[in-house]
């Protein structure tokens, strides 16, 4: 395993062997299969966005499972704001399913849907062929994060310190993609203009 | 009834505890991104507890738009000092590194931290606040 600074909390994992987590994380997972099927089928909207908190909650344990609490920490709070702003939602508008029917405009757009999946599965088979064999790691790139991460960045989470040292790029397109997610509301709910 | 007066209580803990998670982002589990999520979740519980009516929604939405703009102006400010200072190099980490395991240490990791906190606070607050006064106008 990695560095972990002193004071990290992921002591209590430990004491979970492996096959012992796997084991657990297979049975939330089939947890979460199961809300999420359920989501798909409930007539009652109010009930699918509850079984959708099963998944978003599966996942946080999972993410403790496997020691990742930075993870955790983030998905568990979001999971808390998308279900509350969900349910608000449900309760604003109709609790009932909109039926669907299959009209020649609903065939063609399922045609053309199962083309682009024809044409993305094929470049995923070219792709899989040049992976490694299952069970051997690819560690070029993170090995050198691994090891030199506290000498280099002075942090002892490593996390953050790949995530706003070595990738600060990619934490400054996370933050825009946010700003903009929020310039995009904004504008697509302002009333005042639209009159 | 108890849901107003315990809010006020736990909406100073729930965003003191968001400043601790983005202040030893560098130290233990969290940082920018799960601490501003968790501030903003502390000033949505204030406007869920309380209703829309009591707070000038406006004028809260203007501030917290404004708020994310100057913090992601922030940060990529950040990034250009590390090209004027030390390596010609965006994003160098210029600051002194101190030493491993204190707070003020990891050079300019905890700053960006902060603004990113902020930023990331403020346009989930924005969002949030959006959908609330698009729902209040368009009941009217």
């Amino acid at each position: 395993m990695g560095f972990r600074g002193p004071g990290h909390p992921a002591a209590f994992a430990n004491k979970l062997t492996q096959s012992n987590m796997e084991l657990t994380i297979s049975i939330i997972l089939g947890f979460m299969i199961i809300g999420a099927i359920y989501a798909i089928h409930a007539r009652d909207l109010l009930s699918a966005v509850v079984a959708m908190g099963i998944v978003g909650y599966g996942l946080v344990v999972c993410f403790l499972l496997l020691k990742a609490p930075d993870l955790a920490i983030v998905q568990i709070v979001v999971e808390t704001i998308t279900l509350v702003i969900m349910v608000a939602v449900v309760l604003d508008s109709t609790r009932e399913e909109l039926k669907i029917s299959l009209d020649r405009r609903a065939i063609v757009q399922v045609i053309a849907g199962l083309i682009v999946f024809a044409g993305l599965f094929y470049f995923f088979t070219l792709a899989i062929e040049n992976l490694d064999p299952l069970g051997i790691h690819t560690m070029r790139m993170s090995e050198t994060y691994v090891n030199g991460a506290v000498e280099k960045t002075g942090s002892i989470n490593l996390v953050t310190g790949v995530l706003f040292d070595f990738r600060a790029y990619d934490t400054l397109g996370e933050a825009v993609i946010l700003y903009i997610a929020a310039l995009g509301v904004l504008t697509l709910l302002r009333i005042k203009g639209k009159k | 009834m108890i849901v107003k007066k315990v809010t006020p209580l736990l909406a100073g803990l729930i965003f003191l505890f968001g400043v601790y998670i983005v202040l030893h982002g560098h130290l233990t589990p969290g940082g920018g991104f799960a601490g501003g999520a968790i501030i903003a979740g502390a000033f949505i519980l204030l406007i869920l507890a309380y209703g829309s009516s009591a707070l000038n929604l406006r004028k809260e939405v203007a501030g917290s738009s404004n708020t994310e703009s100057v913090a992601l102006l922030m940060v990529c400010i950040l990034a250009i000092m590390g090209l004027l200072f030390g390596a010609k190099v965006f994003f160098f980490n210029f600051l002194p590194k101190g030493t491993p395991g204190e707070l003020l240490s990891a050079g300019f990791i905890p700053l960006y931290n902060i603004f990113i906190g902020i930023e990331v606070a403020g346009a989930i607050l924005t969002i949030f606040l959006a959908l609330v006064i698009f729902k209040e106008e368009s009941s009217k």
